[in-house]
């Protein structure tokens, strides 16, 4: 499996690297040096344990060097309504960067949004000082793969002191004939006093078999605040991982909210290093998933300043012979006096085919902290059920009221009252047995009846 | 209205209503006494519809029909009404969307359209003043950090709002103050109507004051002892439960080295 992944690298050397400056043809060579050594993550370590990988890569992929970042009227292939949602929307179509009007825009207040292929020509002070820095290569997953493959994906810059009005959106559209492999990079830097949203919604248009292997990295300058929403609705042939760095200084506010809502396969890494006082950071994730079904959330933070506080929370219900994993690590260090530091994971099981296995764990050092952790696993409570048939709500009705109170403590913590209340539909809609797609979203991931759009992206 | 005959249930194979009798008709207010232990919770339980519970033998009917082979909220749709000694807590589900939910399902069941948001709010705030309950209680998660009498007034809130037929009251006046106890009555008697009938499971004569039965039945060892009028209530808060042991003829040393 790992040679193949050379091999492939190999044949496309020249393709990967054109166009490329001097900075980002070495971070490559350094990382498929760091590939070879470490290859795909052993489903005999900690983390992959649960996570059938092999299988999901053993499909005959497609990569895709040339389609480069394009112009195209996006909105012809895909427009969210989430009602009232006012964004920055950016697309990225099968791992590339799509615009309307330019590649890389730089708004009034000075925030730079656009595609990193572009913004490492534009701006390469800014992306060589950052890019590569946080995603640790070395780290179990495939980050090593996503940067020797490193092509395209999204970039914001946002300076000092400035509060970016608007969420930025950007939609991952997977949409394609063959079985596309993609490694969406994403570079986030936010500055002093400043501020951001971003949701990050993962659709596939095609049910065609896909994976996709996403890292991020993001940058939280002191006493920033950075907001994170991943919707993650994905075909049961779909394949996603994510791999989320994240790095906070001083004084700065991080929230990041993972809700998996459908999907063959998700796993999701986020990393947060607080390397300041007076930080914090929330780290929300929602999973609902049924059939064979997989959720894997692991989540790593690193106190390595005192004073500072980090929450997690996770919540799953898991129907038929679906498969969940939570594995939340805590390290806090010598130094990192008066850290708090909050760990919980709870599950609803509704089968006993279902399976959750979850793995709460601390690592501390220093003497003086608040540290918790805990995980439950559940099935729905039978006296609130009684009570709940005893006014009169059917059996169905009652679960699914009840599954839909578990989920919203999760929901409820999104901050952008538009999404929230999409979100919340889409949550309800899912308890329901119906899929959860966006209604105003004309791609319709999931809706086996809606056809296919055909992109020719040799056309465009 | 309800006919229970010969009614015997257990628990894990523990007996616990040992040959039950009780007939509500329309229009009446029935008590049932007891001392701890003795059944009443299991009583009102079986009526709703709890399945951990095991019926051994018995009948009961509801309005001509055999109660036992319908779910529980088909009871509740048909218009039976429990109120738990102890209400359930479900942090989550908001009262406004399970009253919602509520109302809409028995509506459904008699073919009639869900109630629009107008309508329903209007009914919440009719049956708000009922029973004196603040608009801060509503809007919260079901029972969730409401106090115990915040707790049992909104049980009758929830009956007010239902309109039951029948209600079952378990012990829905312990641990109230005088003025909760107050409103909780005001809820049973704003319901009694020719054709509704209750049936208040209480530990103290003193709800009696404010409900005034046309029956009082002593519970004892899972079957009634002893069946009167007002009056017997007030001779067994005199007299406690003993002389009602010792005419029934029950002796509990023996049973207790049985
Ligand atoms: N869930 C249960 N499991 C086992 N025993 C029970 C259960 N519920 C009630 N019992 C037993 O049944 C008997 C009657 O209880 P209950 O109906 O609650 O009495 P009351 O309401 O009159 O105080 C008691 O001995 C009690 O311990
Ligand atoms: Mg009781």
């Amino acid at each position: 499996m790992k040679e193949l992944f050379i091999e492939i690298y190999n044949k496309n050397k020249e393709l990967i690297n054109a166009n490329s400056n001097e900075y980002l043809r070495l971070l490559r060579s350094n990382a498929i040096n760091i590939f070879k050594e470490n290859g795909i993550p052993s489903n005999k370590t900690e983390n992959w344990r649960h996570a059938d990988i092999e299988k999901r890569l053993k499909h005959d992929y497609y990569f895709d060097f040339k389609s480069k970042s394009t112009s195209m009227n996006v909105e012809e292939i895909f427009k969210c309504d989430v009602y009232d949602l006012d964004t920055f929307s950016v697309t990225m179509l099968n791992g590339w960067f799509v615009y309307k009007n330019a590649p890389i825009t730089q708004l009034e207040d000075g925030t730079i949004i656009g595609g990193l292929s572009k913004a490492i020509e534009v701006y390469p002070d800014i992306v060589e000082k950052y890019l590569g820095s946080a995603a640790d290569m070395n780290k179990a997953g495939l980050v090593a793969l996503n940067t020797a493959f490193l092509q395209d994906g999204l970039f914001i810059y946002v300076p000092d002191n400035v509060e970016v009005s608007k969420p930025v959106q950007i939609i991952n559209i997977v949409n394609s004939e063959e079985k596309l492999f993609l490694q969406p990079r994403h570079l986030v830097v936010l500055g002093k006093n400043s501020k951001l949203t971003l949701v990050h919604c993962d659709h596939s248009l095609v049910h065609n078999i896909n994976f996709s292997n996403t890292v991020s990295e993001v940058f939280v300058g002191e006493n920033a605040m950075f907001e994170n929403y991943k919707v993650q609705n994905i075909g049961d042939n779909s394949s996603l991982l994510t791999n989320l760095f994240i790095q906070q200084k001083n004084g700065s506010k991080v929230s990041n909210n993972a809700l998996i809502l459908n999907g063959g396969f998700t796993k999701n890494y986020v990393d947060v290093s607080i390397n300041g006082k007076n930080c914090h950071a929330d780290l929300y994730g929602l999973y609902l998933v049924d059939d064979k079904q997989f959720a894997d959330n692991q989540v790593f933070v690193k106190h390595a300043e005192p004073e500072s506080t980090s929450n997690q929370l996770y919540k799953g219900i898991l129907d038929d012979m679906a498969k969940g994993v939570f594995s939340g690590k805590v390290l806090v260090n010598k130094d990192a006096q008066k850290t708090q530091a909050y760990q919980n994971n709870n599950n609803i099981l509704l089968t006993d085919d279902a399976k959750i296995y979850t793995q709460p764990h601390l690592e501390i050092y220093a003497d003086d902290v608040k540290c918790s952790h805990g995980a439950t696993v559940g099935q729905l409570d039978p006296d609130a059920l009684f009570y709940l048939h005893s006014r009169g709500l059917c059996e169905k009705t009652a679960r699914q009221l009840l599954m839909y109170a578990f989920a919203s403590e999760i929901v409820n913590e999104i901050s952008i009252p538009a999404l929230r209340e999409t979100i919340n539909i889409m949550v309800e809609k899912r308890l329901r047995g119906e899929l959860s797609i966006c209604d105003q979203c004309l791609l319709h991931c999931n809706d086996k009846e809606t056809a296919v759009f055909n992109i020719d992206l040799n056309k465009i | 209205m309800l006919k229970i005959k010969d009614l015997n249930v257990s628990i894990n194979g523990k007996k616990i209503l040992k040959g039950f009798n009780l007939e509500v008709n329309a229009g009446e207010v029935h008590a049932i006494m007891g001392p701890n232990g003795s059944g009443k919770s299991t009583l009102a339980s079986v009526i709703a519809g709890r399945d951990i519970f095991t019926v051994d033998s018995g009948e009961v009917t509801y309005m001509g029909k055999n109660l036992l082979d319908m779910p529980p909220d088909e009871r509740a749709k048909e218009g039976l009404f429990l109120g738990f000694q102890y209400p359930v807590e479900i942090p989550g589900v908001s009262m406004i969307n399970f009253m919602r939910t509520a109302i809409n399902e028995k509506r459904k069941h008699y073919g009639l359209e869900p109630l629009t948001g107008m309508e329903f709010m209007k009914l919440m705030e009719e049956k708000k003043k009922i029973v004196e309950i603040q608009s801060k209680l509503t809007n919260r998660s079901v029972n969730e950090g409401f106090s115990g009498g915040e707790k049992k007034k909104n049980e009758i809130f929830q009956m007010a709002f239902l309109e039951p037929k029948l209600a079952i009251l378990d012990e829905t006046d312990s641990g109230l103050d005088i003025d909760a106890l107050k409103v909780v009555a005001n809820g049973v008697n704003a319901l009694k109507k020719p054709d509704n009938a209750s049936v208040v499971i209480t530990h103290y004569q003193r709800l009696l004051d404010y409900i005034v039965p046309d029956f009082v039945h002593v519970l004892y060892d899972g079957r009634i002892v002893k069946s009167g009028s007002k009056e017997l209530a007030i001779e067994l808060e005199e007299k406690g439960y003993e002389w009602i042991k010792k005419e029934a003829g029950i002796n509990e040393k023996a049973e207790s080295t049985e």
